[in-house]
């Protein structure tokens, strides 16, 4: 039998050097970037456009003003409201400090901070979990700015990047979204943005289809009188985004897990 | 050859049969108003995303992987007291493959458009790989247990170019599960997956699992039929189920240690839930302790020879086995992932009566597909004994 062990040997070993799937890892480290400290806080020269949100909280006083911010948003995009926690599907939402940020809080933070809610969505991570683990790009980072797309033709909903997004920035129609109470009513809908079928992921795209139409997000234009959301080119040294990083201490969600979250809190406290 | 499923049937043959497809017609029924209403039907929800159905997709996985345990002791090793089991091992791994897709099929949002993995090959990612390597193994498995039988019946020496297909076979059966808990560790946020050992994990407990079962089929084989898959073979077969499950507790006891004696408490929260609960919340802890004790049970029966080697025993401790990694590999691991959330709170599931017999209708479908395999195989064995 000695003849087929040896057989058995190089299928193994063929085996291994062609699906060797660990030889990405390799890769990342022959490139050298991976320098202990910098691989999630590197700084980086872009030169094209990255964009990116600074949520100021200081700014957000009232529960209305977060209402009006999460309300154009879900009314911009036909988000669908089942009244349950089940079905439920939002693309933007508040949190306390201790659900927003776990592991980064402790027994004696400031009772201002502690107390604040903070505006939860999706990160649009420069290296977003959710893409690496769509098994069809259905979701894809779009070359020209970052933005963490959907294509909801394509996705088969089987929910890898829910699974896989560390922010738990992403929705599933468990039914059909068109039946929801609140998108009944015509005046409700929003012609411009399509409605979705039941069993496709869905989340926020940093309003696309306003941008292409010069608008700014629908939440930072919601809540423009305080300039609680700044909207910019994370590329651009002038921006503005750049102006507030520059000027204000700020945080991510969970950025020791490398997705480098390109939304950005002002906490004060 | 498939002809000798037909014929020669005895009545419980078909009553079996019979009861099979009625499940498999509940679940198919359910499954209908699934695809109306969507899969709110289930117990799932934006926090708990995957739960029943990918539970028994994982564990079948395993079920499927465990051929090999009879591929390489009879084909590498040459032991001949495998010679005529190898075969109920790789039909057993044709059956719970065609549960697995079964049961991905039925948690997408979207079936109709499963092609799109086909259509859009994505290498970068662990879930199209996992669909290559499992419609691979169901293929190689098809193809390897007719050809090898159709050649025994004809009493000639199976073909030569089986045996390239067999010995890939084995490094295809490693691969399947590997890729499959690469669906888990590979991603960041969820500590109860995200850990180096896991494939490790569910290999030791697919190969205490899957030959568990394979015992377990095969005495029902020798007391319905008359074809005896050997004393010696089932031994041999328990000495394996020993040594895995063995290594699949050790395994498990290694996350403990490493989530405990660190004190990292975000790497401690899914167990504590599992285990003990979480904020107020405990649905799974009976389920998870019954777990923990079949094991300790099962290990103590296959541990001590003179306890293993009584075969009514070594039957209670193949069924302990497999309960026991069903629930730990199944809800545990899937379910427990996803408790906490990514926020920290905690969204309990629980399967919705639909969602369970769904579920059950696969379960009857592999069964279905495992038995007509079988009567196959066992018409022929039979053949040679008159």
């Amino acid at each position: 039998m000695s003849m087929d062990r040896r057989d058995f040997l190089r299928i193994i070993g063929l085996s291994t050097v062609a699906g060797g799937i660990g030889g990405a890892g390799l890769l990342e480290l022959r490139k050298g970037t991976a320098e202990a400290g910098s691989a999630a806080h590197g700084r980086k020269k872009g030169s094209g456009t990255t964009l990116a949100m600074v949520i100021d909280v200081r700014k957000l006083e009232s529960p209305d003003q977060y209402k009006r911010c999460i309300d154009a948003c879900h009314k911009a995009h036909n988000v669908p409201d089942f009244g349950n926690p089940k079905d439920e599907i939002k693309w933007i939402w508040p949190d306390d400090f201790e659900h927003s940020f776990p592991g980064a809080g402790h027994e004696y933070v400031a009772e201002e901070v502690e107390k604040k809610q903070f505006l939860l969505l999706c990160n649009q991570c420069e290296k977003p979990a959710c893409v690496r683990v769509c098994p069809t790009q259905a979701t894809f980072k779009r070359a020209s700015d970052g933005i963490v797309m959907m294509d909801y033709h394509r996705c088969i909903g089987c929910r890898f990047c829910m699974a896989a997004c560390p922010f738990g920035a992403r929705s599933f129609n468990w039914r059909d979204p068109r039946g929801a109470a609140n998108l009944q009513n015509p005046a409700n809908l929003n012609p411009k943005f399509p409605t979705r079928m039941k069993g496709v992921v869905e989340k926020c795209n940093f309003c696309a289809e306003r941008l292409r139409e010069g608008l700014e997000p629908a939440c930072v234009e919601a809540c423009k009188d305080t300039k609680a959301i700044v909207f910019g080119n994370l590329d651009d040294p002038k921006s503005e985004v750049r102006e507030m990083l520059r000027t204000h201490y700020t945080i991510q969600r969970k950025p020791e897990l490398g997705t480098n979250p390109r939304v950005f809190y002002v906490i004060g406290g | 050859m498939l002809d000798k499923a037909i014929i020669g049937g005895s009545r419980k043959y078909w009553t079996w049969i019979g009861f099979l497809l009625v499940l498999a017609g509940i679940g198919t029924i359910n499954y209908i108003q699934q695809f109306q209403y969507g899969l709110g039907l289930t117990g799932l929800s934006r926090d708990v995303t995957w739960g029943f159905y990918i539970a028994q997709f994982t564990f079948l996985v395993g079920v499927a992987a465990s051929a090999v345990m009879l591929v390489i002791p009879y084909y590498l090793h040459n032991f001949k007291k495998y010679g005529k089991i190898v075969i109920l091992g790789e039909f057993l791994a044709v059956s719970a493959v065609t549960m697995c897709i079964l049961f991905i099929f039925v948690d997408l949002g979207q079936p109709m458009r499963v092609m799109n993995v086909v259509l859009n090959p994505t290498p970068g990612s662990v879930m199209f790989w996992d669909m290559v390597v499992l419609s691979g193994y169901l293929t190689l498995n098809i193809v390897i247990g007719w050809t090898t039988l159709g050649a025994e019946r004809k009493g000639v020496p199976a073909p030569k170019w089986v045996k390239p297909l067999i010995y890939l076979s084995i490094p295809w059966a490693v691969s399947i599960h590997t890729v499959t808990a690469f669906l888990y560790a590979g991603v960041p946020g969820r500590h109860l997956w995200l850990t180096a050992i896991m494939a490790a994990r569910f290999l030791a407990s697919a190969f205490a699992a899957g030959p568990a079962l394979l015992i377990i089929l095969s005495m029902i084989v020798r007391k319905v039929s008359k074809f005896d898959p050997g004393k010696d073979a089932i031994q041999a077969l328990g000495k394996t189920v020993a040594y895995a499950m063995s290594a699949n507790v050790f395994f498990f006891l290694l996350e403990v240690f490493t989530a405990f004696y660190s004190g990292i408490p975000s790497h401690q929260h899914s167990l504590v839930y599992l285990f003990a609960g979480l904020d107020g919340y405990s649905k799974l802890v009976p389920w998870m302790w019954s777990a923990a004790i079949l094991a300790f049970v099962s290990l103590f029966l296959l541990i001590y020879p003179g306890l293993r080697e009584k075969e009514n025993i070594l039957s209670v401790a193949c069924v302990t086995v497999f309960i026991s990694t069903w629930i730990d590999k199944g809800m545990g691991l899937v379910v427990g992932g996803f408790i906490p959330n990514m926020f920290e709170r905690v969204t309990e599931y629980s399967p919705s009566l639909p969602e369970v017999l769904i579920t059950i209708g696969i379960w009857a479908i592999g069964f279905l597909v495992l038995t007509v395999l079988y009567k196959v195989a066992i018409a022929v064995r039979e053949e040679e004994i008159a």
